[in-house]
C-alpha cells in the first residue's frame, strides 16, 4: 500500500493543454448564469421577500419532502443497488435499464405516470380511493414524485461503489462464519458508506429541485404541495424579485447540503480498494 | 477432521480428487493456471463445481451433479436436474473452513481486535467473549500490541499475521492457505512461515504455494497440479528426492528425462538413451510404499530393480553434475546431449545454462571461456554415476 502513494508531486498529466480551454468554457457555462442571477437579487428587499409566509411555507415543505424522499430512496435504493451489483439473474440488464428510466424520461411524464397509477382514477389509486386513501395532490404525492425521479441517482451511485469495492471482503467475512445479513450489516454497508452518502446527497439535491413530476402529480397548494421550485415558478409571473430571491435561497441550500455532506466521506477511513493483481507484481 | 474432496469444473479445466488427514498439512504446487486457486475457492464455498462431492469429518460440504460427470456445457444443466434429489451445497459461512489468502483483506473499517473478533461474533458469541478470544489469538501470532490499530496502520507482515489470527479465531476444522506469503517481502516471510509451522502442527490444512521452502517446512505431503489435474503426490521429501514431473523436478532443482527402462538406461524419445544407476534401496522402499510394481528386494544400496525392463522410468540429475562442452567429448561412458542454449541466468555463485528442458550450472570462469550466448550449440555431458534412475 505504501508503494502506491505518490512520491512527491506527480508531474506528468495526460491532459493536452487545449483541453483546458474547453474545461474553462464548461465551468463558465455553469457559473456565469449563477452570477447573472445573483446580480439580479434585490438585496434591500431580500429578507422581506424570503420570509413571507408563502416563501417560508415553500422552503419548509421543500426541506421536509426532500428529506423524506431521501429516506425513501435509501430504503428502496440500497436493496436495488445490492441486487443489481451482486446477484446474478436473467433480465438483470433489462431491470437496470428500466430503473434508470426516470433519468431520461421528462419529469412531467413521470408525474403523469404516477397520476394514472396512484390518482383517484388510477390503476392502484382507484382501490385506494375506495379504502378512503387519496394520494394525489397531497404531501405524500410530493414525496412520491421526488422519490420517483431521485431513486436512480442513489442506485447508480451505490451500484458503482459496490462494484468497485468488489466482493473479496464479503467472501472473507463469509468464511469467518458470517451469515449474509451479518455480512451486509457489518461489512458491505460500512465499506460502501461513502458511496451511499454521496448517492443520498445526490438524491436529496434532485428531490429539492424537483418540479415537473410534482406539479403534475401533486399540484401546487401552498403549505401542502407547493415546494420551493413551484413557488419560484409561480412568483416569476407576479413578483420577479421574489422569484430571484427564492432561487438564491434554493441554490444556497443545495450548495450547503452538497458541500457539507460531500466532504464528509473524506474524513472517515475509506475502503482501500486494490485492484486484483497489484500484489502479484 | 479429515477431508475427502472431488470436483470437476469444465470452465476452468479442473478435475481433481484429494484427501487430507485429520492432522495433516498438504501443500499444493503447480504452475500458474493449474487450478490450485479454483480448488481452494470450491472448498471454501465461493465457487461451484459442475460435479463432485466433499466431506469434512462426517459433514457433507457439497454434493453436486453425478459422481462421474461428463461436463460438456450442454450436459451440466441436465445433470444438475437429474441429481438434484441428492445434491447439497453448504454456504461458506456453514462450512467451518478458514481461509487465508495472499492479500490479508482485513476489514478496513474495523480495528485489528475487531477484525479478529469478527469470526467469534458471527458464530454468535457475545461481544466480551469474542474480544477475549481475539486477544488470545492475537497473542498466538505475537500481535497483541497491534490490537487497537486500524489495518491501514499495519505493515504487510503484521496485516497477514492478524489475518491468520482472524482465520484461527473461528477454530476452523480445515484451514486453507492460498499463497499466504506471496505478497510479503523476503524479510517478513520467514517470521510468518515459522508462525505457520507452529499453528499448523495439529491441524488439517491445505497450503497453496509457489515456494518449495513452504512445502518442505510446513507440509507433510505435496500435491503437484498441472492443467487442472493432479499429476504427482507423495511425502514432500520423497517427491523432491524422486520427481517424476518436470514441475516437481524444477522444484527439486533437478533435470528429469522420462522414457522406457532398459537395463540401467532410460530410452527417452527425444534425448536418446540416458545411462545411470538404478534407484537405491531407499528409493525402492519408497516406491513400494506408493504401490509401485517394483519389489523392494534390495538389501545392498545399489541393487537394481528387477523385472522393470520396458516399464516407464525417469532419469534425474542435478544441473551441477552437468558439464558443458563446445565439441562432443571422447572417452568414458557418459551421457552426452547435443543442445542449443536458450537462456543464461545467475544462480548463486554459478551461471545456470538453460537449454530447453535441461539446465547446467557452470562457473563464471567457464562461462567466459566457452563464450556462451543464447543460441550457442553445445553438448551437455553428465556421468552415468550422477544420474539416478527410478520408475515413473
Amino acid at each position: 500500500m505504501v508503494l502506491l502513494r505518490r512520491p512527491g508531486r506527480w508531474e506528468y498529466q495526460a491532459v493536452p493543454r487545449w483541453i483546458y480551454v474547453f474545461a474553462v468554457l464548461g465551468t463558465l457555462f455553469i457559473l456565469v448564469p449563477l452570477v447573472g442571477m445573483v446580480a439580479r437579487v434585490n438585496w434591500s428587499q431580500f429578507l422581506a421577500l424570503v420570509t413571507s409566509s408563502a416563501s417560508l411555507d415553500a422552503l419548509l415543505l421543500s426541506l421536509k419532502t426532500a428529506a423524506s424522499s431521501t429516506v425513501v430512496c435509501v430504503i428502496l435504493g440500497v436493496p436495488l443497488a445490492l441486487v443489481l451489483a451482486r446477484a446474478q439473474f436473467a433480465g438483470q440488464r433489462v431491470l437496470r435499464a428500466l430503473i434508470l428510466l426516470p433519468l431520461v424520461v421528462p419529469p412531467v411524464v413521470g408525474g403523469l405516470a404516477l397520476l394514472y397509477t396512484f390518482g383517484r382514477e388510477g390503476l392502484i389509486g382507484k382501490s385506494l380511493s375506495i379504502a378512503g386513501i387519496n394520494i394525489a395532490f397531497s404531501t405524500t404525492a410530493v414525496i412520491m414524485a421526488q422519490s420517483f425521479v431521485a431513486l436512480p441517482f442513489l442506485v447508480l451511485s451505490l451500484e458503482g461503489t459496490l462494484r468497485t469495492a468488489g466482493q473479496r471482503y464479503e467472501a472473507v467475512a463469509a468464511t469467518l462464519g458470517a451469515r449474509p445479513s451479518t455480512v451486509m450489516r457489518r461489512i458491505t454497508l460500512p465499506l460502501v458508506l461513502p458511496g451511499l452518502v454521496s448517492g443520498a446527497v445526490l438524491a436529496f439535491a434532485r428531490s429539492l429541485g424537483e418540479f415537473g413530476a410534482t406539479l403534475t402529480f401533486a399540484g401546487s397548494l401552498q403549505g401542502v404541495t407547493r415546494t420551493l421550485p413551484l413557488e419560484i415558478y409561480l412568483q416569476r409571473e407576479t413578483d420577479p424579485d421574489a422569484a430571484v430571491a427564492l432561487s438564491f435561497v434554493l441554490i444556497a441550500v443545495a450548495v450547503l447540503v452538497v458541500g457539507l455532506t460531500y466532504r464528509a466521506p473524506a474524513h472517515r477511513p475509506r475502503a482501500i480498494v486494490v485492484p486484483e493483481g497489484i500484489h502479484e507484481s | 477432521m479429515s477431508l475427502d474432496f472431488h470436483a470437476v469444473l469444465a470452465e476452468r479445466n479442473l478435475n481433481a480428487t484429494i484427501s487430507v488427514g485429520p492432522v495433516e498439512t498438504v501443500a499444493i504446487m503447480g504452475p500458474n493456471g493449474a487450478g490450485k486457486s479454483s480448488l481452494i475457492q470450491i472448498l471454501s464455498g465461493l465457487l461451484k463445481p459442475d460435479a463432485g462431492q466433499a466431506t469434512l469429518g462426517d459433514r457433507v460440504l457439497f454434493r453436486v451433479g453425478p459422481a462421474s460427470a461428463d461436463c460438456s456445457s450442454s450436459g451440466t444443466t441436465h445433470s444438475a436436474r437429474t441429481a438434484s434429489a441428492a445434491s447439497s451445497w453448504l454456504s461458506p459461512h456453514e462450512r467451518g473452513i478458514g481461509l487465508l489468502a495472499q492479500d490479508p483483506l482485513l476489514f478496513p473499517h474495523l480495528s485489528v481486535a475487531e477484525n479478529v473478533a469478527f469470526g467469534p461474533r458471527s458464530q454468535g458469541r457475545g461481544k466480551r467473549a469474542a474480544m477475549e478470544s481475539a486477544q488470545k489469538w492475537l497473542g498466538e501470532v505475537d500481535a497483541v500490541e497491534l490490537s487497537v490499530r486500524k489495518p491501514a496502520q499495519l505493515s504487510g507482515g503484521q496485516a497477514q499475521r492478524v489475518a491468520l489470527a482472524r482465520a484461527l479465531a473461528t477454530e476452523p476444522e480445515l484451514l486453507l492457505l492460498d499463497e499466504p506469503m506471496a505478497a510479503l517481502d523476503v524479510n517478513t516471510a520467514p517470521f510468518l512461515r515459522s508462525l505457520l509451522k507452529r499453528v499448523l502442527e495439529h491441524r488439517c490444512a491445505i497450503i497453496v504455494t509457489h515456494d518449495v521452502l513452504d512445502a518442505l517446512m510446513l507440509a507433510d505431503r505435496i500435491i503437484i497440479m498441472e492443467q487442472g489435474r493432479i499429476i504427482e503426490q507423495g511425502p514432500t521429501a520423497a517427491v523432491l528426492a524422486h520427481p517424476r514431473s518436470p514441475f516437481a523436478a524444477s522444484l527439486a532443482g533437478l533435470n528429469v528425462l522420462s522414457g522406457a527402462l532398459e537395463g540401467t538406461s532410460v530410452q527417452t524419445p527425444d534425448a536418446g538413451a540416458v545411462v545411470g544407476r538404478l534407484a537405491t534401496s531407499q528409493g525402492a522402499e519408497f516406491l513400494a510404499t506408493l504401490g509401485s510394481e517394483s519389489p523392494a528386494t534390495s538389501r545392498t544400496s545399489e541393487l537394481p530393480l528387477a523385472s522393470a525392463d520396458g516399464s516407464m522410468a525417469v532419469a534425474a540429475f542435478a544441473p551441477s553434475a552437468v558439464s558443458v562442452f563446445l565439441e562432443r567429448p571422447q572417452g568414458s561412458p557418459r551421457n552426452c546431449f547435443a543442445v542449443t542454449v536458450t537462456e543464461l541466468e545467475p544462480h548463486g555463485d554459478h551461471i545456470r545454462v538453460r537449454a530447453g528442458r535441461l539446465s547446467a550450472d557452470i562457473s563464471p570462469a567457464a562461462m567466459a571461456e566457452l563464450g556462451l550466448v543464447p543460441g550457442s550449440a553445445v553438448f551437455f555431458v553428465v556421468k552415468a554415476a550422477e544420474v539416478a534412475i527410478y520408475p515413473a
